[in-house]
């Protein structure tokens, strides 16, 4: 958009400027009647985050009913079809992505291990999302010293490797389903605490909250109607960033066999169980790998999304430049 | 400026001292600590002997006070498995592990303000659009699983590189490789950021309206103003360091401390988990006071508050 702001020489370039700047106060106007567009239609205008949001969509179903609906294939072993590589079609759709040393299917597995990947990666940041958003309310609005005391925890938390937390804790405690999720919150606590006490800091300065107040409101009434509220969508960002990173650390912990233990599967798992094979079968450690890089990536994808969706000031970004193209057509 | 950094220093003491309170409480109240310390296998006989030989069957605050006296004196237990001090083997794979983030760091740094400015200077462009998703992308990257598939590309189908040790020039590039990849990704979109407010400051307006040649007012007026929140990151840089030097020291079977608190864990060589974890916490807070220390040296509007 600002592009043609520089150089604008030919006629071209300033042709352009003028439409784009024409479609931009068409949509100004279009937009205070409309008060904006729905998300869904935002979202269709951004091919990369309507992908992104469509694998993470497709990655819950598979997390929701995958193991119900491919359980059995994932752990049937056929010895005749054995190590087949990707692309083989004889044994049946099941077996597109492969088989294992034991001839179970490749894509089953990778869809039942979806459940322990993301249940264990999601639980734990709404964990973190819940506790880091108390905490951070309480250390923003209540007081100095608990304030202080609770910042300073967050620090040491913060300043440390949370994989070596990880592996503290596991060896010390078993390496469980529960533990796992306990540990990847507790890394990701500080973010959230945070974001939320720094806008705290300052939205308790504002008018509104003095009206509350001045209204009698109690303290934990103006938090939960008027600074949540306004502290969510940030939150929410955080959350889709986190999603990710905490998906990473899993896996690495998996990987390196301080995780989720066998029989249970995770892709970060496989990884590690593929990785014996890898000059036999190389697909066993590849494709639980490319699971754990689209499904990140797409997390961070849908979060820059929303980053821009939940700025006011950004939003237009959105909005303005596909509609232009759209009036010039 | 004094009083805050005596302060972060003091932080980093208390959190220390935490820590050491934190392992020894942890150790003791998760079970009977002979099971942390010997291998699953031990006989009753074994467990007995070894519980009475470390004072396991003496109160509980009297194991503390002892506990702390060692760890002032840097005595962090024996490794069962190596039958050496725990604290000789630590500091013994330390230097290979920070040769290895040195070089990374080096590497990644330059690499991403390059990136960064570059992407920065026509925001929207071809090389913006690349530069950042490249970046997102290793940002998003499995550490482990690069590690693997550049071990598959590389090592087994190719033949170019070995697969893992220690050695000349060859075994340094996918170990370095892999473990830049998330300190630049993050990098490349802090620097960009940066150098786009440095591009649109005041100052950058002045100089070109003092007639400064265009170069010299990317190099030396904005992008050492936008090289600052480099600095602030560092430290999260550091951490991530370590996480992923674990991994890929594991992967590479790098000797580092990594690697050697991995085979810990994995032999069950409790002083010798105690031993790395302890130290690099030290060392990941002696880095954020010296980090500290530096963005003071590097920007004469903190000096000056």
């Amino acid at each position: 958009m600002s592009a043609p702001a520089n150089n604008a020489t030919s006629a071209a370039t300033i042709a352009a400027a003028i439409a784009d700047t024409r479609a931009i106060a068409a949509q100004a106007e279009m937009v205070t009647v409309r008060k904006g567009l729905p998300w869904w239609r935002l979202l269709a205008r951004d091919p990369l985050a309507l992908c992104a949001a469509v694998w993470l969509v497709l990655m819950l179903l598979c997390m929701l009913a995958g193991p119900e609906w491919l359980g059995k294939a994932a752990t049937d072993i056929n010895l005749r079809a054995r190590n087949l590589p990707p692309g083989s079609t004889e044994k049946g759709w099941i077996m597109f992505l492969g088989s294992d040393a034991l001839g179970r299917s490749m894509l089953a597995r990778l869809v039942v291990a979806s459940r322990n990947t993301l249940t264990v990666a999601f639980t734990a940041v709404v964990v973190a999302m819940l506790l880091g958003g108390v905490l951070g309310l309480i250390a923003g609005y209540i007081g100095r010293g608990v304030g202080n005391l609770i910042m300073r925890l967050s620090d040491v938390v913060q300043s440390f490797p949370s994989l070596l937390l990880a592996v503290v804790v596991l060896y010390m405690l078993e390496p469980r389903v529960a533990n796992l999720i306990i540990v990847l919150a507790v890394t990701r606590i500080p973010s959230y605490l945070r974001v939320t006490r720094a806008q705290v800091l300052e939205i308790r300065e504002r008018g509104f909250v003095d009206a509350a107040r001045a209204m009698g409101g109690s303290s934990t009434h103006i938090l939960w109607r008027h600074v949540v509220p306004i502290v969510a969508p940030t939150l929410l960002t955080i959350l889709t960033v986190d999603f990710a990173i905490v998906m990473l650390a899993e896996s690495g912990l998996s990987f390196l066999g301080i995780g989720i233990q066998p029989p249970e599967i995770t892709w970060g798992l496989m990884v590690a169980q593929g990785r014996n094979y890898l000059t036999q079968a190389w697909w066993l450690a590849f494709f639980p790998g490319l699971a754990i890089m689209i499904t990140t990536l797409s997390a961070n994808l849908l979060s820059n999304w929303l980053r821009l969706v939940t700025d006011p000031v950004q939003r237009w970004r959105l909005e303005a430049p596909k509609t232009a193209v759209k009036t010039n057509a | 400026m004094l009083p805050y950094l005596t302060r972060r220093a003091v932080h980093s003491v208390v959190a220390l001292l935490g820590l050491v309170v934190a392992v020894f409480f942890l150790a003791r109240l998760t079970g009977d600590p002979t099971d942390l310390f010997l291998p699953l296998d031990a006989s009753r006989e074994e467990r007995a002997e070894f519980a009475h030989k470390h004072g396991y069957d003496r109160p509980a605050t009297e194991q503390f006070v002892h506990f702390v006296g060692d760890v002032m004196e840097g005595n962090l237990g024996f490794s069962l498995r190596k039958q050496r001090p725990a604290m000789e083997l630590v500091l013994e794979a330390y230097p290979t592990t920070l040769k290895l983030a040195a070089v990374t760091l080096l590497l990644g740094i330059s690499l991403a303000v390059a990136v960064g400015a570059l992407a920065a200077y026509r925001p929207g462009g071809l090389f913006d659009r690349v530069g950042s998703t490249g970046s997102l992308i290793g940002a998003s990257a499995p550490d482990f699983w690069v590690a693997i598939t550049a071990i598959l590309l590389f090592s087994v189908s190719l033949g170019w590189l070995p697969t893992s040790g220690t050695g000349g020039f060859l075994y340094w590039i996918m170990p370095v490789t892999v473990l830049a990849l998330r300190p630049f990704g993050l990098l490349v979109q802090v620097v960009r950021g940066a150098m786009l407010d440095a591009l649109a400051s005041a100052y950058v307006k002045t100089a070109r309206a003092k007639g400064v040649g265009e170069s010299s007012v990317i190099y030396v007026h904005a992008l050492r103003n936008a090289c600052l929140p480099v600095v602030t990151v560092a430290g999260d840089i550091a951490v991530g360091m370590v996480n992923g030097a674990v991994i890929v020291e594991t992967v590479f079977g790098w000797p580092g401390v990594g690697k050697l608190m991995i085979d810990a864990v994995i032999q069950r060589d409790f002083a010798v988990v105690q031993a790395s974890i302890m130290v690099t916490a030290a060392a990941i807070f002696l880095m954020n006071i010296l980090i500290d220390l530096l963005y003071v040296a590097l920007d004469p509007r903190i000096r000056h508050q």
